[in-house]
C-alpha cells in the first residue's frame, strides 16, 4: 500500500468512527432538551429523572464525539495538504465557521449545563441545552455544507495560476442546492438513532426489571418509537430529493448505485441481485419496474443514464481513464442504508402496535432493544460510504481527482503510524465507550432529589466528574 | 491595514487564547497527582476546570479552521509537515479528553488512578509537543520551493526547540498551580501556592533563556520588547502569588504566557512559515493566504460573532467564580459489584 491508500483508509476509519457518535449527539441531546423541557413545564419526577438518565448516557457519548472530531479538524492538513492547498481558499470558511458558531457554543454550554444543575435559575439552565442543540445543528450545517462542496463544487472559480479553487460567493457555498437536501436528511436519519437508542434502553429496562420506573421508561420508550418513525418518514422523503439532485449533479453515482451498465428507460430499481456485478452476468435480481427512474427524476417514464455511457463522456470531457467508482460497493450500500434503516422503523411500528394503550411489552421484546439503535447506525454508515465512495475517483466533483489530494511530503511510515496507531486507539475505546454505557444503562434511573435540599453550590452534579 | 494582517492577527489571537486558557487546563492535568494527594482532592482539582477545558479547547479547533481557510498553504505545510509530533498530540489530546470525561463515571478507585495517568500524560504530551513546534516555526524549518516541508522528525528536536518545550511546560504548571491556588480553599489551595512559589522560578529561568535565543535566532526590538513585558508579568505574578493575591498572580502569568506567544508572532511577521533553505522560499502572510474576498467574508462573519463568544465563554467563568472546597466522597477502594438491581 502506497501513502495514497493509507491516507484513504485513514480517513475512511476515523471519519466512520468520528460518525457513529455523531448521530447519537445530534440526536439525543434534543430529546434530552425535550424531556427537560417537559419537567420544566409540567414538574413531573419522572421527566427530571428521564433528562438526568439520558443526559449522563448523551455525555458519555459526546465525550468520543469531541475527541475524534479533533482528529478530523487536523487530518486535512496531515494527510491531504494538496487538497488543503487547493480548496482551502473555498473548503475553508464553513469550518473555520463551524468552530467559531458551533463548537463554541457546544462545549461552553454543555459545561454550563453538567455543572449548572444547582447554580443556575432553572429556566436559564434549560436554555443551556438548547444551546447545545443549537451548536450541534450548526455544526452539522456547517460541515456538511463544506462536504456538499466537493460533492457539488459551486460559488467558486478555478485560479489556473495558482492551481487552486476560489471562492467568489459565500452564499452560493452555503445554499448548495446539495446542502439543503443532504442536511435535512442527515439529520433525519440521526434521529431514527436517538429515537431507536431511547427507546431501546427503555425496553431493556420494562422487560428485565418489570416493575421498576414503567411508567418513566414506558414514556421514553413510545417516545423513542415515535421519534424513529417520525424521523423514518423524514428520511424516506428527503432520501427521495437527494436521489434526484444527486442524479442531476453526478448522475454517475446514481448509476453506480443500480450497477446500471447500459442506459435505461425507462429503469427499474433491483431490490437484490446475485451474480457478477462487473456487469458481465446476472444470475438473478428481483426487480421493482419504473422504480429507478422515480427515484432518479420523479417521473416514472424517464431515462436513466447507464455507466457506459457516461463513462465515455467524461473521458471526453476529462482525458482517458476510468471515472466510476467501486460498483459492488455503492451497490450494496445504497440497498442496506435503505433496508437496515427502514427495517428500523418497521419495529418501531411493531413497538407501538403491541404496546398500545398500556399493555405491557412482551418479554421477547428484549430481543429487539439491542439491534433497534444500531440498525439506523449502521445505515449511517453505509449511506456515507456510498456517498463518499461513489464520489470517486473524485475528491473534489469534477476538478481534483483524490490521487491529487495527497501529501506529497509525509512517508508512508509516517501514515501507517498514525493509521495503526488510531485505528488501535479507537478500538480500545470503544470498549470502553460501549462498557460505561452499559454500565449506565443498567444503573437505571437516579431517585429524585428532594428539592429542598440545600443549596451546595459547589457541589457538582453526580454525573460531573 | 492589509486584509492579510489581520487575519495573522486573528490568529495570533487565535493561539494566544489556546495557550492562555489551556496552558492552565495542561498545568493543572501535570498536577493532578502532585498536589492533589487523596481521591476528594483529586476530584476538587479536577472539578476546577471541569466546566471549561472542552471550551478551552475549541479555540485550538478554531485556530486550525481559521488557519485552514484564511492561510491554506501554511495549514497545509505546518501539519502535513509536522506529521508526528502532531499525530501525538492529537493522540494525547484524546486519551486526556476521554478521561476528564469518564473519570467520574465510575466509583472505583482504581479505574480512577487510572483516568488520572491518562490526564497527566495527555497534559505533559501536548505542552512538551506544542513548544517544540512554536520553537521550530520560530527557528524556520525546511521547506523548498513547493512550500513542501522537506525535513526529517530528527530536524525538529534540535536543544532550541527541546528548550522551548520544556519551557512551555514549566510555564503551564506554574500557571496551573496559581490557577489551583485560585480556584480552590484551605490546605490544597496552600499546597498548590507554595508549589507554584516553587516552580515559578525554574520557569521563569527557562522561559527568559527561550525567549532570549529565541530572539536571537529571530526578532527585531518589537518583539523583545513584548517579551521582556512578558518576562516582567511572570515575575511580577509569582510576587503577587507570595503575598497569596492569586486573583493578580493569575493575571500575572496569564499575561506572561499571552505576550510570549504574540513575541513569537511578532518575531516571525510577516512569514507564518520561515524557510531554513532560502528565505525566498518562507509562507508568507501574503503568499500563503486566501483571496481578498474569502478574508473579507470571514472578517465580516468573525467580527459579528467573536464578541458573541467572547460574552458567553467570559459568563461560564463568572457563574463558576467561586473556590471549589475539597469534599469527602464515597467512593469504594475495590471494584463495587454491579450495580443493576434485579437481573
Ligand atoms: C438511518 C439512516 C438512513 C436511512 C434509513 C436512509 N438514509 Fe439515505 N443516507 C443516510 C442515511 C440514511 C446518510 C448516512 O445520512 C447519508 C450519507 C450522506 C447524506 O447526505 O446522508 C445518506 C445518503 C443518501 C444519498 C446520497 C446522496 C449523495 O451522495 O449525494 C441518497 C440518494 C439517499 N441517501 C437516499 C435515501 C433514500 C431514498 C432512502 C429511503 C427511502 C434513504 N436514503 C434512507
Ligand atoms: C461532512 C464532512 C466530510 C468531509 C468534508 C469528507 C471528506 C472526505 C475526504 C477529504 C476524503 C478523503 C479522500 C477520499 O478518499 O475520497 C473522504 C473519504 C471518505 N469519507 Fe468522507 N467526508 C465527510 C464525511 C464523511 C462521513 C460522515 C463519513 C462516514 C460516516 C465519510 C466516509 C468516508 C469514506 C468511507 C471515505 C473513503 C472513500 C474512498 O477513499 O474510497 N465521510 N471524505
Ligand atoms: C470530516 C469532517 C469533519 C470534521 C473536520 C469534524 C470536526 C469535528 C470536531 C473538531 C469536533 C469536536 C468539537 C469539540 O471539541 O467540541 C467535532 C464534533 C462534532 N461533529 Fe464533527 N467533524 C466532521 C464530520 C462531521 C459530520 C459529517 C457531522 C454531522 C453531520 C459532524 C457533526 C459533529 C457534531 C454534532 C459534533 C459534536 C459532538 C459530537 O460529535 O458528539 N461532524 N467534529
Amino acid at each position: 500500500m502506497d501513502t495514497l491508500d493509507l491516507a484513504r483508509w485513514q480517513f475512511a476509519i476515523t471519519t466512520v468512527y468520528h460518525f457513529f457518535f455523531v448521530p447519537v449527539t445530534l440526536s439525543l441531546v434534543a430529546i434530552t432538551a425535550g424531556l427537560q423541557t417537559a419537567w420544566v413545564r409540567t414538574g413531573k419526577d419522572k421527566y427530571l429523572r428521564l433528562t438526568k438518565f439520558y443526559g449522563k448516557l448523551f455525555l458519555i457519548n459526546i465525550a468520543m464525539g469531541v475527541v475524534t472530531g479533533l482528529v478530523q479538524e487536523f487530518q486535512f492538513g496531515m494527510n491531504w495538504s494538496d487538497y488543503s492547498r487547493f480548496v482551502g481558499d473555498v473548503f475553508g470558511a464553513p469550518l473555520a465557521l463551524e468552530g467559531l458558531l458551533a463548537f463554541f457554543l457546544e462545549s461552553t454550554f454543555i459545561g454550563l449545563w453538567i455543572f449548572g444543575w444547582d447554580r443556575l435559575p432553572k429556566k436559564i439552565h434549560l436554555a443551556c441545552i438548547w444551546m447545545v442543540v443549537l451548536g450541534s445543528q450548526l455544526s452539522a450545517y456547517f460541515i456538511l455544507a463544506a462536504n456538499s462542496w466537493m460533492q457539488n463544487p459551486v460559488g467558486f472559480r478555478y485560479n489556473a495560476e495558482r492551481g487552486r479553487a476560489e471562492l467568489t460567493d459565500i452564499g452560493a457555498v452555503l445554499t448548495n442546492k446539495v446542502v439543503l437536501v443532504t442536511y435535512p436528511h442527515t439529520i433525519f436519519a440521526a434521529f431514527m438513532v436517538g429515537g431507536a437508542f431511547v427507546a431501546g434502553v427503555a425496553i431493556w429496562h420494562l422487560v428485565r426489571h418489570k416493575g421498576v420506573d414503567t411508567d418513566a421508561f414506558r414514556t421514553a420508550m413510545r417516545l423513542g418509537a415515535v421519534v424513529v418513525l417520525v424521523a423514518g418518514a423524514g428520511v424516506a422523503l428527503s432520501g427521495d430529493q437527494q436521489g434526484k439532485v444527486m442524479t442531476e449533479v453526478q448522475p454517475m453515482k446514481m448509476a453506480a448505485a443500480e450497477a446500471l451498465y447500459q442506459t435505461e428507460k425507462p429503469a427499474s430499481f433491483s431490490i437484490f441481485t446475485i451474480g457478477t456485478l462487473d456487469g458481465s452476468r446476472e444470475i438473478y435480481s428481483l426487480k421493482v419496474p419504473y422504480l429507478l427512474s422515480f427515484l432518479a427524476t420523479g417521473h416514472f417514464e424517464d431515462e436513466v443514464k447507464g455507466i457506459n455511457s457516461l463513462q465515455e463522456a467524461y473521458e471526453q470531457l476529462y482525458g482517458p481513464g476510468s471515472y466510476h467508482p467501486n460498483i459492488p460497493l455503492t451497490y450494496w450500500t445504497f440497498r442496506l442504508m435503505i433496508g437496515v434503516g427502514m427495517a428500523s422503523a418497521v419495529i418501531a411500528v411493531w413497538l407501538l402496535w403491541t404496546t398500545r394503550r398500556g399493555r405491557a411489552p412482551a418479554g421477547w421484546l428484549a430481543w429487539v432493544a439491542l439491534p433497534l439503535p444500531l440498525l439506523p447506525l449502521a445505515a449511517n454508515s453505509f449511506g456515507w460510504i456510498f456517498t463518499e465512495t461513489g464520489r470517486q475517483p473524485w475528491l473534489v466533483f469534477g476538478l481534483l481527482p483524490t490521487a491529487a489530494g495527497v501529501s506529497p511530503g509525509t512517508t508512508t511510515s509516517e501514515v501507517l503510524t498514525s493509521m495503526i496507531g488510531f485505528t488501535l486507539l479507537y478500538g480500545a475505546l470503544a470498549v470502553v465507550e460501549v462498557k460505561l454505557m452499559f454500565r449506565a444503562i443498567r444503573a437505571g434511573l437516579d431517585p429524585v432529589e428532594s428539592d429542598d435540599a440545600p443549596d451546595q453550590p459547589d457541589k457538582p452534579l453526580s454525573f460531573a466528574y | 491595514m492589509e486584509l492579510t494582517t489581520i487575519w495573522f492577527i486573528v490568529i495570533a489571537g487565535l493561539w494566544v487564547g489556546y495557550f492562555v486558557l489551556e496552558g492552565f487546563d495542561f498545568g493543572v492535568g501535570i498536577l493532578l497527582r502532585v498536589l492533589g494527594r487523596d481521591e476528594p482532592e483529586r476530584r476538587a482539582v479536577i472539578t476546577t476546570i471541569g466546566p471549561v477545558w472542552d471550551g478551552n479547547e475549541v479555540w485550538l479547533i478554531v485556530a486550525g479552521g481559521a488557519t485552514f481557510a484564511a492561510f491554506p498553504e501554511w495549514y497545509a505545510t505546518l501539519f502535513s509537515g509536522f506529521y508526528l509530533p502532531l499525530f501525538a498530540i492529537l493522540v494525547a489530546l484524546i486519551l486526556r479528553g476521554v478521561a476528564l470525561e469518564y473519570r467520574g463515571k465510575r466509583d472505583d478507585l482504581v479505574w480512577r488512578s487510572r483516568m488520572d495517568t491518562m490526564i497527566t500524560i495527555g497534559s505533559v504530551a501536548p505542552a512538551l509537543l506544542w513548544g517544540i513546534t512554536f520553537a521550530n516555526l520560530v527557528r524556520g524549518v525546511p521547506i523548498d520551493s513547493s512550500h513542501e516541508f522537506v525535513g526529517s522528525l530528527g530536524s525538529l528536536l534540535s536543544p532550541f526547540a527541546l528548550l522551548g518545550g520544556v519551557a512551555f511546560t514549566a510555564v503551564f504548571v506554574a500557571h496551573g498551580a496559581i490557577f489551583l491556588a485560585l480556584k480552590t480553599t484551605g490546605e490544597l489551595r496552600q499546597r498548590a501556592n507554595r508549589f507554584a512559589s516553587l516552580t515559578g522560578l525554574a520557569a521563569a529561568v527557562l522561559a527568559v533563556g527561550f525567549l532570549a535565543w529565541a530572539h536571537g535566532i529571530r526578532g527585531d526590538l518589537a518583539s523583545a520588547v513584548v517579551a521582556g513585558v512578558a518576562a516582567v508579568a511572570l515575575l511580577a505574578g509569582l510576587v503577587a502569588n507570595r503575598f497569596g493575591r492569586e486573583g493578580w498572580a493569575f493575571l500575572g502569568t496569564a499575561v506572561a504566557v499571552a505576550l510570549a506567544v504574540v513575541s513569537l508572532f511578532v518575531a516571525m511577521f510577516p512569514d507564518v512559515m520561515p524557510s531554513s533553505l532560502d528565505p525566498a522560499w518562507s509562507l508568507t502572510t501574503t503568499n500563503a493566504a486566501s483571496t481578498p474576498y474569502t478574508l473579507k467574508a470571514l472578517t465580516i462573519i468573525a467580527g459579528i460573532f467573536t464578541p458573541l463568544v467572547l460574552l458567553y465563554q467570559g459568563w461560564t467563568y463568572w457563574v463558576f467564580r467561586k473556590r471549589i472546597t475539597v469534599e469527602p466522597v464515597t467512593v469504594s477502594t475495590v471494584t463495587p459489584p454491579q450495580a443493576g438491581p434485579v437481573s
